[in-house]
């Protein structure tokens, strides 16, 4: 306990605390990213570490062939993960579903697939990036890449409530509820949902953008990682998916959880956390925090 | 002009080598009041998921105002004016019973202003008598009333032509008077109206021509008191 504030109090601020707000951030805005389609339409992406690692991988690119700031290179990790969510979208979302769900789990493979023979990009062996150096304002890279985080997950928030205050995001609600009565209500159901696979993915790119210079070695295991996939889902549904304060109280909750685990007990405990936390939630809360923080003030009145 | 507002020929619809519909032609002309009857399973409601752009048929045209609408989406059709009601009510279920009805008024209709909106669902409300019901959720509605917000639902989209697939199904005589009333309002003010209903009385009353489908084909169409007189109709769809 004494270790522990002296931590936190202490004249300097470890680096490891950057580091774990770090990944708790890119969950917000991974979990924020996925409820946008699975929490307000009602789709079910598996395929999260997909448009993650694609993120990933234009940074590597970009990195090698030619090299600019990192706020634009996230610019073309959103233009290109936003296009193959268009994409995806536009061949998978006739499909219904499970059968959506496991399309997206199979998007994740093939690119993993094209990733791991892709010499270029270190195939499977995987690939070390150079940190760039930093300008005068931070104190460590890591710091900087914190506060980018911070501007990222803002962004990702506004835009998820946007979505969900507007009429983009009642028709998802209606398509959500029941697809051919949306329908015959008058909402474009596929165009609805082929902008939220297009917002969807391209959040999810750019929150894998920076994700090379954090760990400085990427290998498609990582950046394609189960870990990505699994949290991404279980963050907003503990969270609670109605609402755009879910996935970031999920994604704070799960994350710091782990975050402790990991230095606690083992990193192995992770995702086993993970699942216990999400067994209990789905059957004693299925709505989530948001579900329970209604039913209390609905309560009161 | 007396011109048709709902055309339909040579329907035809398979599902896995059943026929659904066979060949099955159909007209609504503006401002009229049709009954579509048959036994159950005779292939109304997939004419219905036909019309609406549910299901493509897999033979045959549909023009709707002047518009061919075969392969026009159903959404673009509830915008165009062509409104349903499912015989098994399907309401938004996380949404409240104003909210359902302000989807249609929000993308059929196009209203884009929150406080226009929420005006004209109450408005709707009232005419189908769910506004005390507001502001519950579905789950909490009965079957009636079920069929009551799927009526509303349908009317917010300001539809020219109105398919209403059994919305009086379980309903008492009052009740079922309550809703005709209100069909020959919606007809009175211009509204085509076909009516697929196995209350034979309210069918009667309210038709100026019924049409008979028995196992996927029309078997009668013309006015109410000759096509009930037709011995295939009686021998098919009331019994022998």
């Amino acid at each position: 306990m004494l270790i522990f504030a002296t931590m936190i109090f202490g004249a300097h601020i470890n680096e490891y605390y950057y580091l774990a707000t770090y990944t708790i951030l890119q969950f917000v805005v991974l979990g924020t990213a996925w409820n946008i389609l699975g929490g307000y339409g009602g789709y079910v992406n598996f395929g999260t570490a997909g448009f993650f690692a694609i993120g990933c991988y234009t940074t590597i690119v970009l990195n090698k062939i030619f090299p600019m700031p990192l706020f634009f290179e996230m610019l073309v990790a959103a233009v290109t993960a936003g296009l193959v969510g268009l994409g995806t979208g536009y061949l998978t979302l006739r499909l219904r579903g499970v059968f959506f769900s496991i399309a997206t789990l199979a998007l994740a493979i093939v690119l993993q697939t094209l990733i791991v023979n892709w010499s270029f990009v270190g195939g499977a062996r995987g690939v070390y990036v150079i940190r760039p150096a930093i300008s005068g304002m931070f104190i460590s890279y890591v710091q900087f890449l914190v506060v980018l985080m911070i501007g990222l997950a803002t962004f990702s928030v506004f835009v998820a409530w946007t979505v969900e205050k507007s009429w983009i995001g009642i028709g998802l609600a209606a398509i959500r509820d029941d697809e051919a009565a949306a329908e015959t209500s008058g909402v474009p159901s596929l165009r609805l949902k082929l902008i939220a696979t297009t917002m969807s993915g391209a959040i999810m790119g750019m929150a894998g953008a920076p994700f090379p210079f954090y760990v400085t070695y990427v290998d498609p295991a990582t950046a394609f990682g189960l870990a990505i996939a699994v949290n991404s889902i279980a963050m907003p549904l503990v969270g609670g998916t109605a609402a755009w304060w879910g996935p970031v109280v999920g994604a704070i909750l799960l994350g710091s959880a782990q975050q402790i685990l990991t230095v606690t007990i083992s990193s192995a405990a992770n995702l086993f956390i993970v699942g216990i936390l999400l067994v209990v939630f789905l059957t004693v809360a299925p709505r989530g925090v948001v579900g329970i923080a209604r039913s209390l003030k609905q309560r009161r009145r | 002009m007396t011109a048709n507002i709902l055309e339909a020929s040579g329907i035809t619809k398979r599902f896995d080598g059943f026929a659904a519909l066979t060949n099955v032609d159909f007209v609504l002309s503006k401002g009229e009041r049709v009954g579509l009857i048959g036994p159950n399973g005779s292939g109304k409601s997939t004419l219905v998921n036909c019309l609406t752009g549910i299901l493509a048929p897999d033979e045959g045209s549909i023009s709707f105002d002047a518009y061919e609408i075969t392969k026009t989406p159903a959404w673009l059709r509830a915008k165009r004016g062509l409104a349903r009601t499912y015989q098994i009510p399907r309401p938004f279920r996380g949404m409240s019973v104003r909210e359902n009805v302000e989807v249609p008024l929000r993308f059929a209709v196009g209203h884009t202003s929150a406080r226009t909106i929420t005006e004209a669902a109450l408005v709707i409300l009232e005419q189908v008598g769910l506004v005390a019901k507001a502001e519950l959720s579905p789950k909490g509605l009965t079957q009636v009333e079920l069929r009551k917000l799927e009526l509303g639902r349908a009317l917010a989209a300001q539809p020219k032509v109105l398919i209403a697939d059994e919305v009086m199904a379980g309903l008492s005589e009052s009740e079922v008077d309550e809703i005709l009333e209100l069909l020959n309002r919606l007809n009175a003010e211009g509204i085509s109206i076909m009516l697929i209903e196995h209350i034979m009385r309210a069918v009667m009353l309210f038709s100026q021509r019924i049409i008979v489908i028995v196992a996927g084909c029309k078997i009668a169409d013309g006015l109410p008191n000759d096509v009930m007189k037709q011995d295939e109709v009686e021998r098919a769809y009331l019994g022998e």
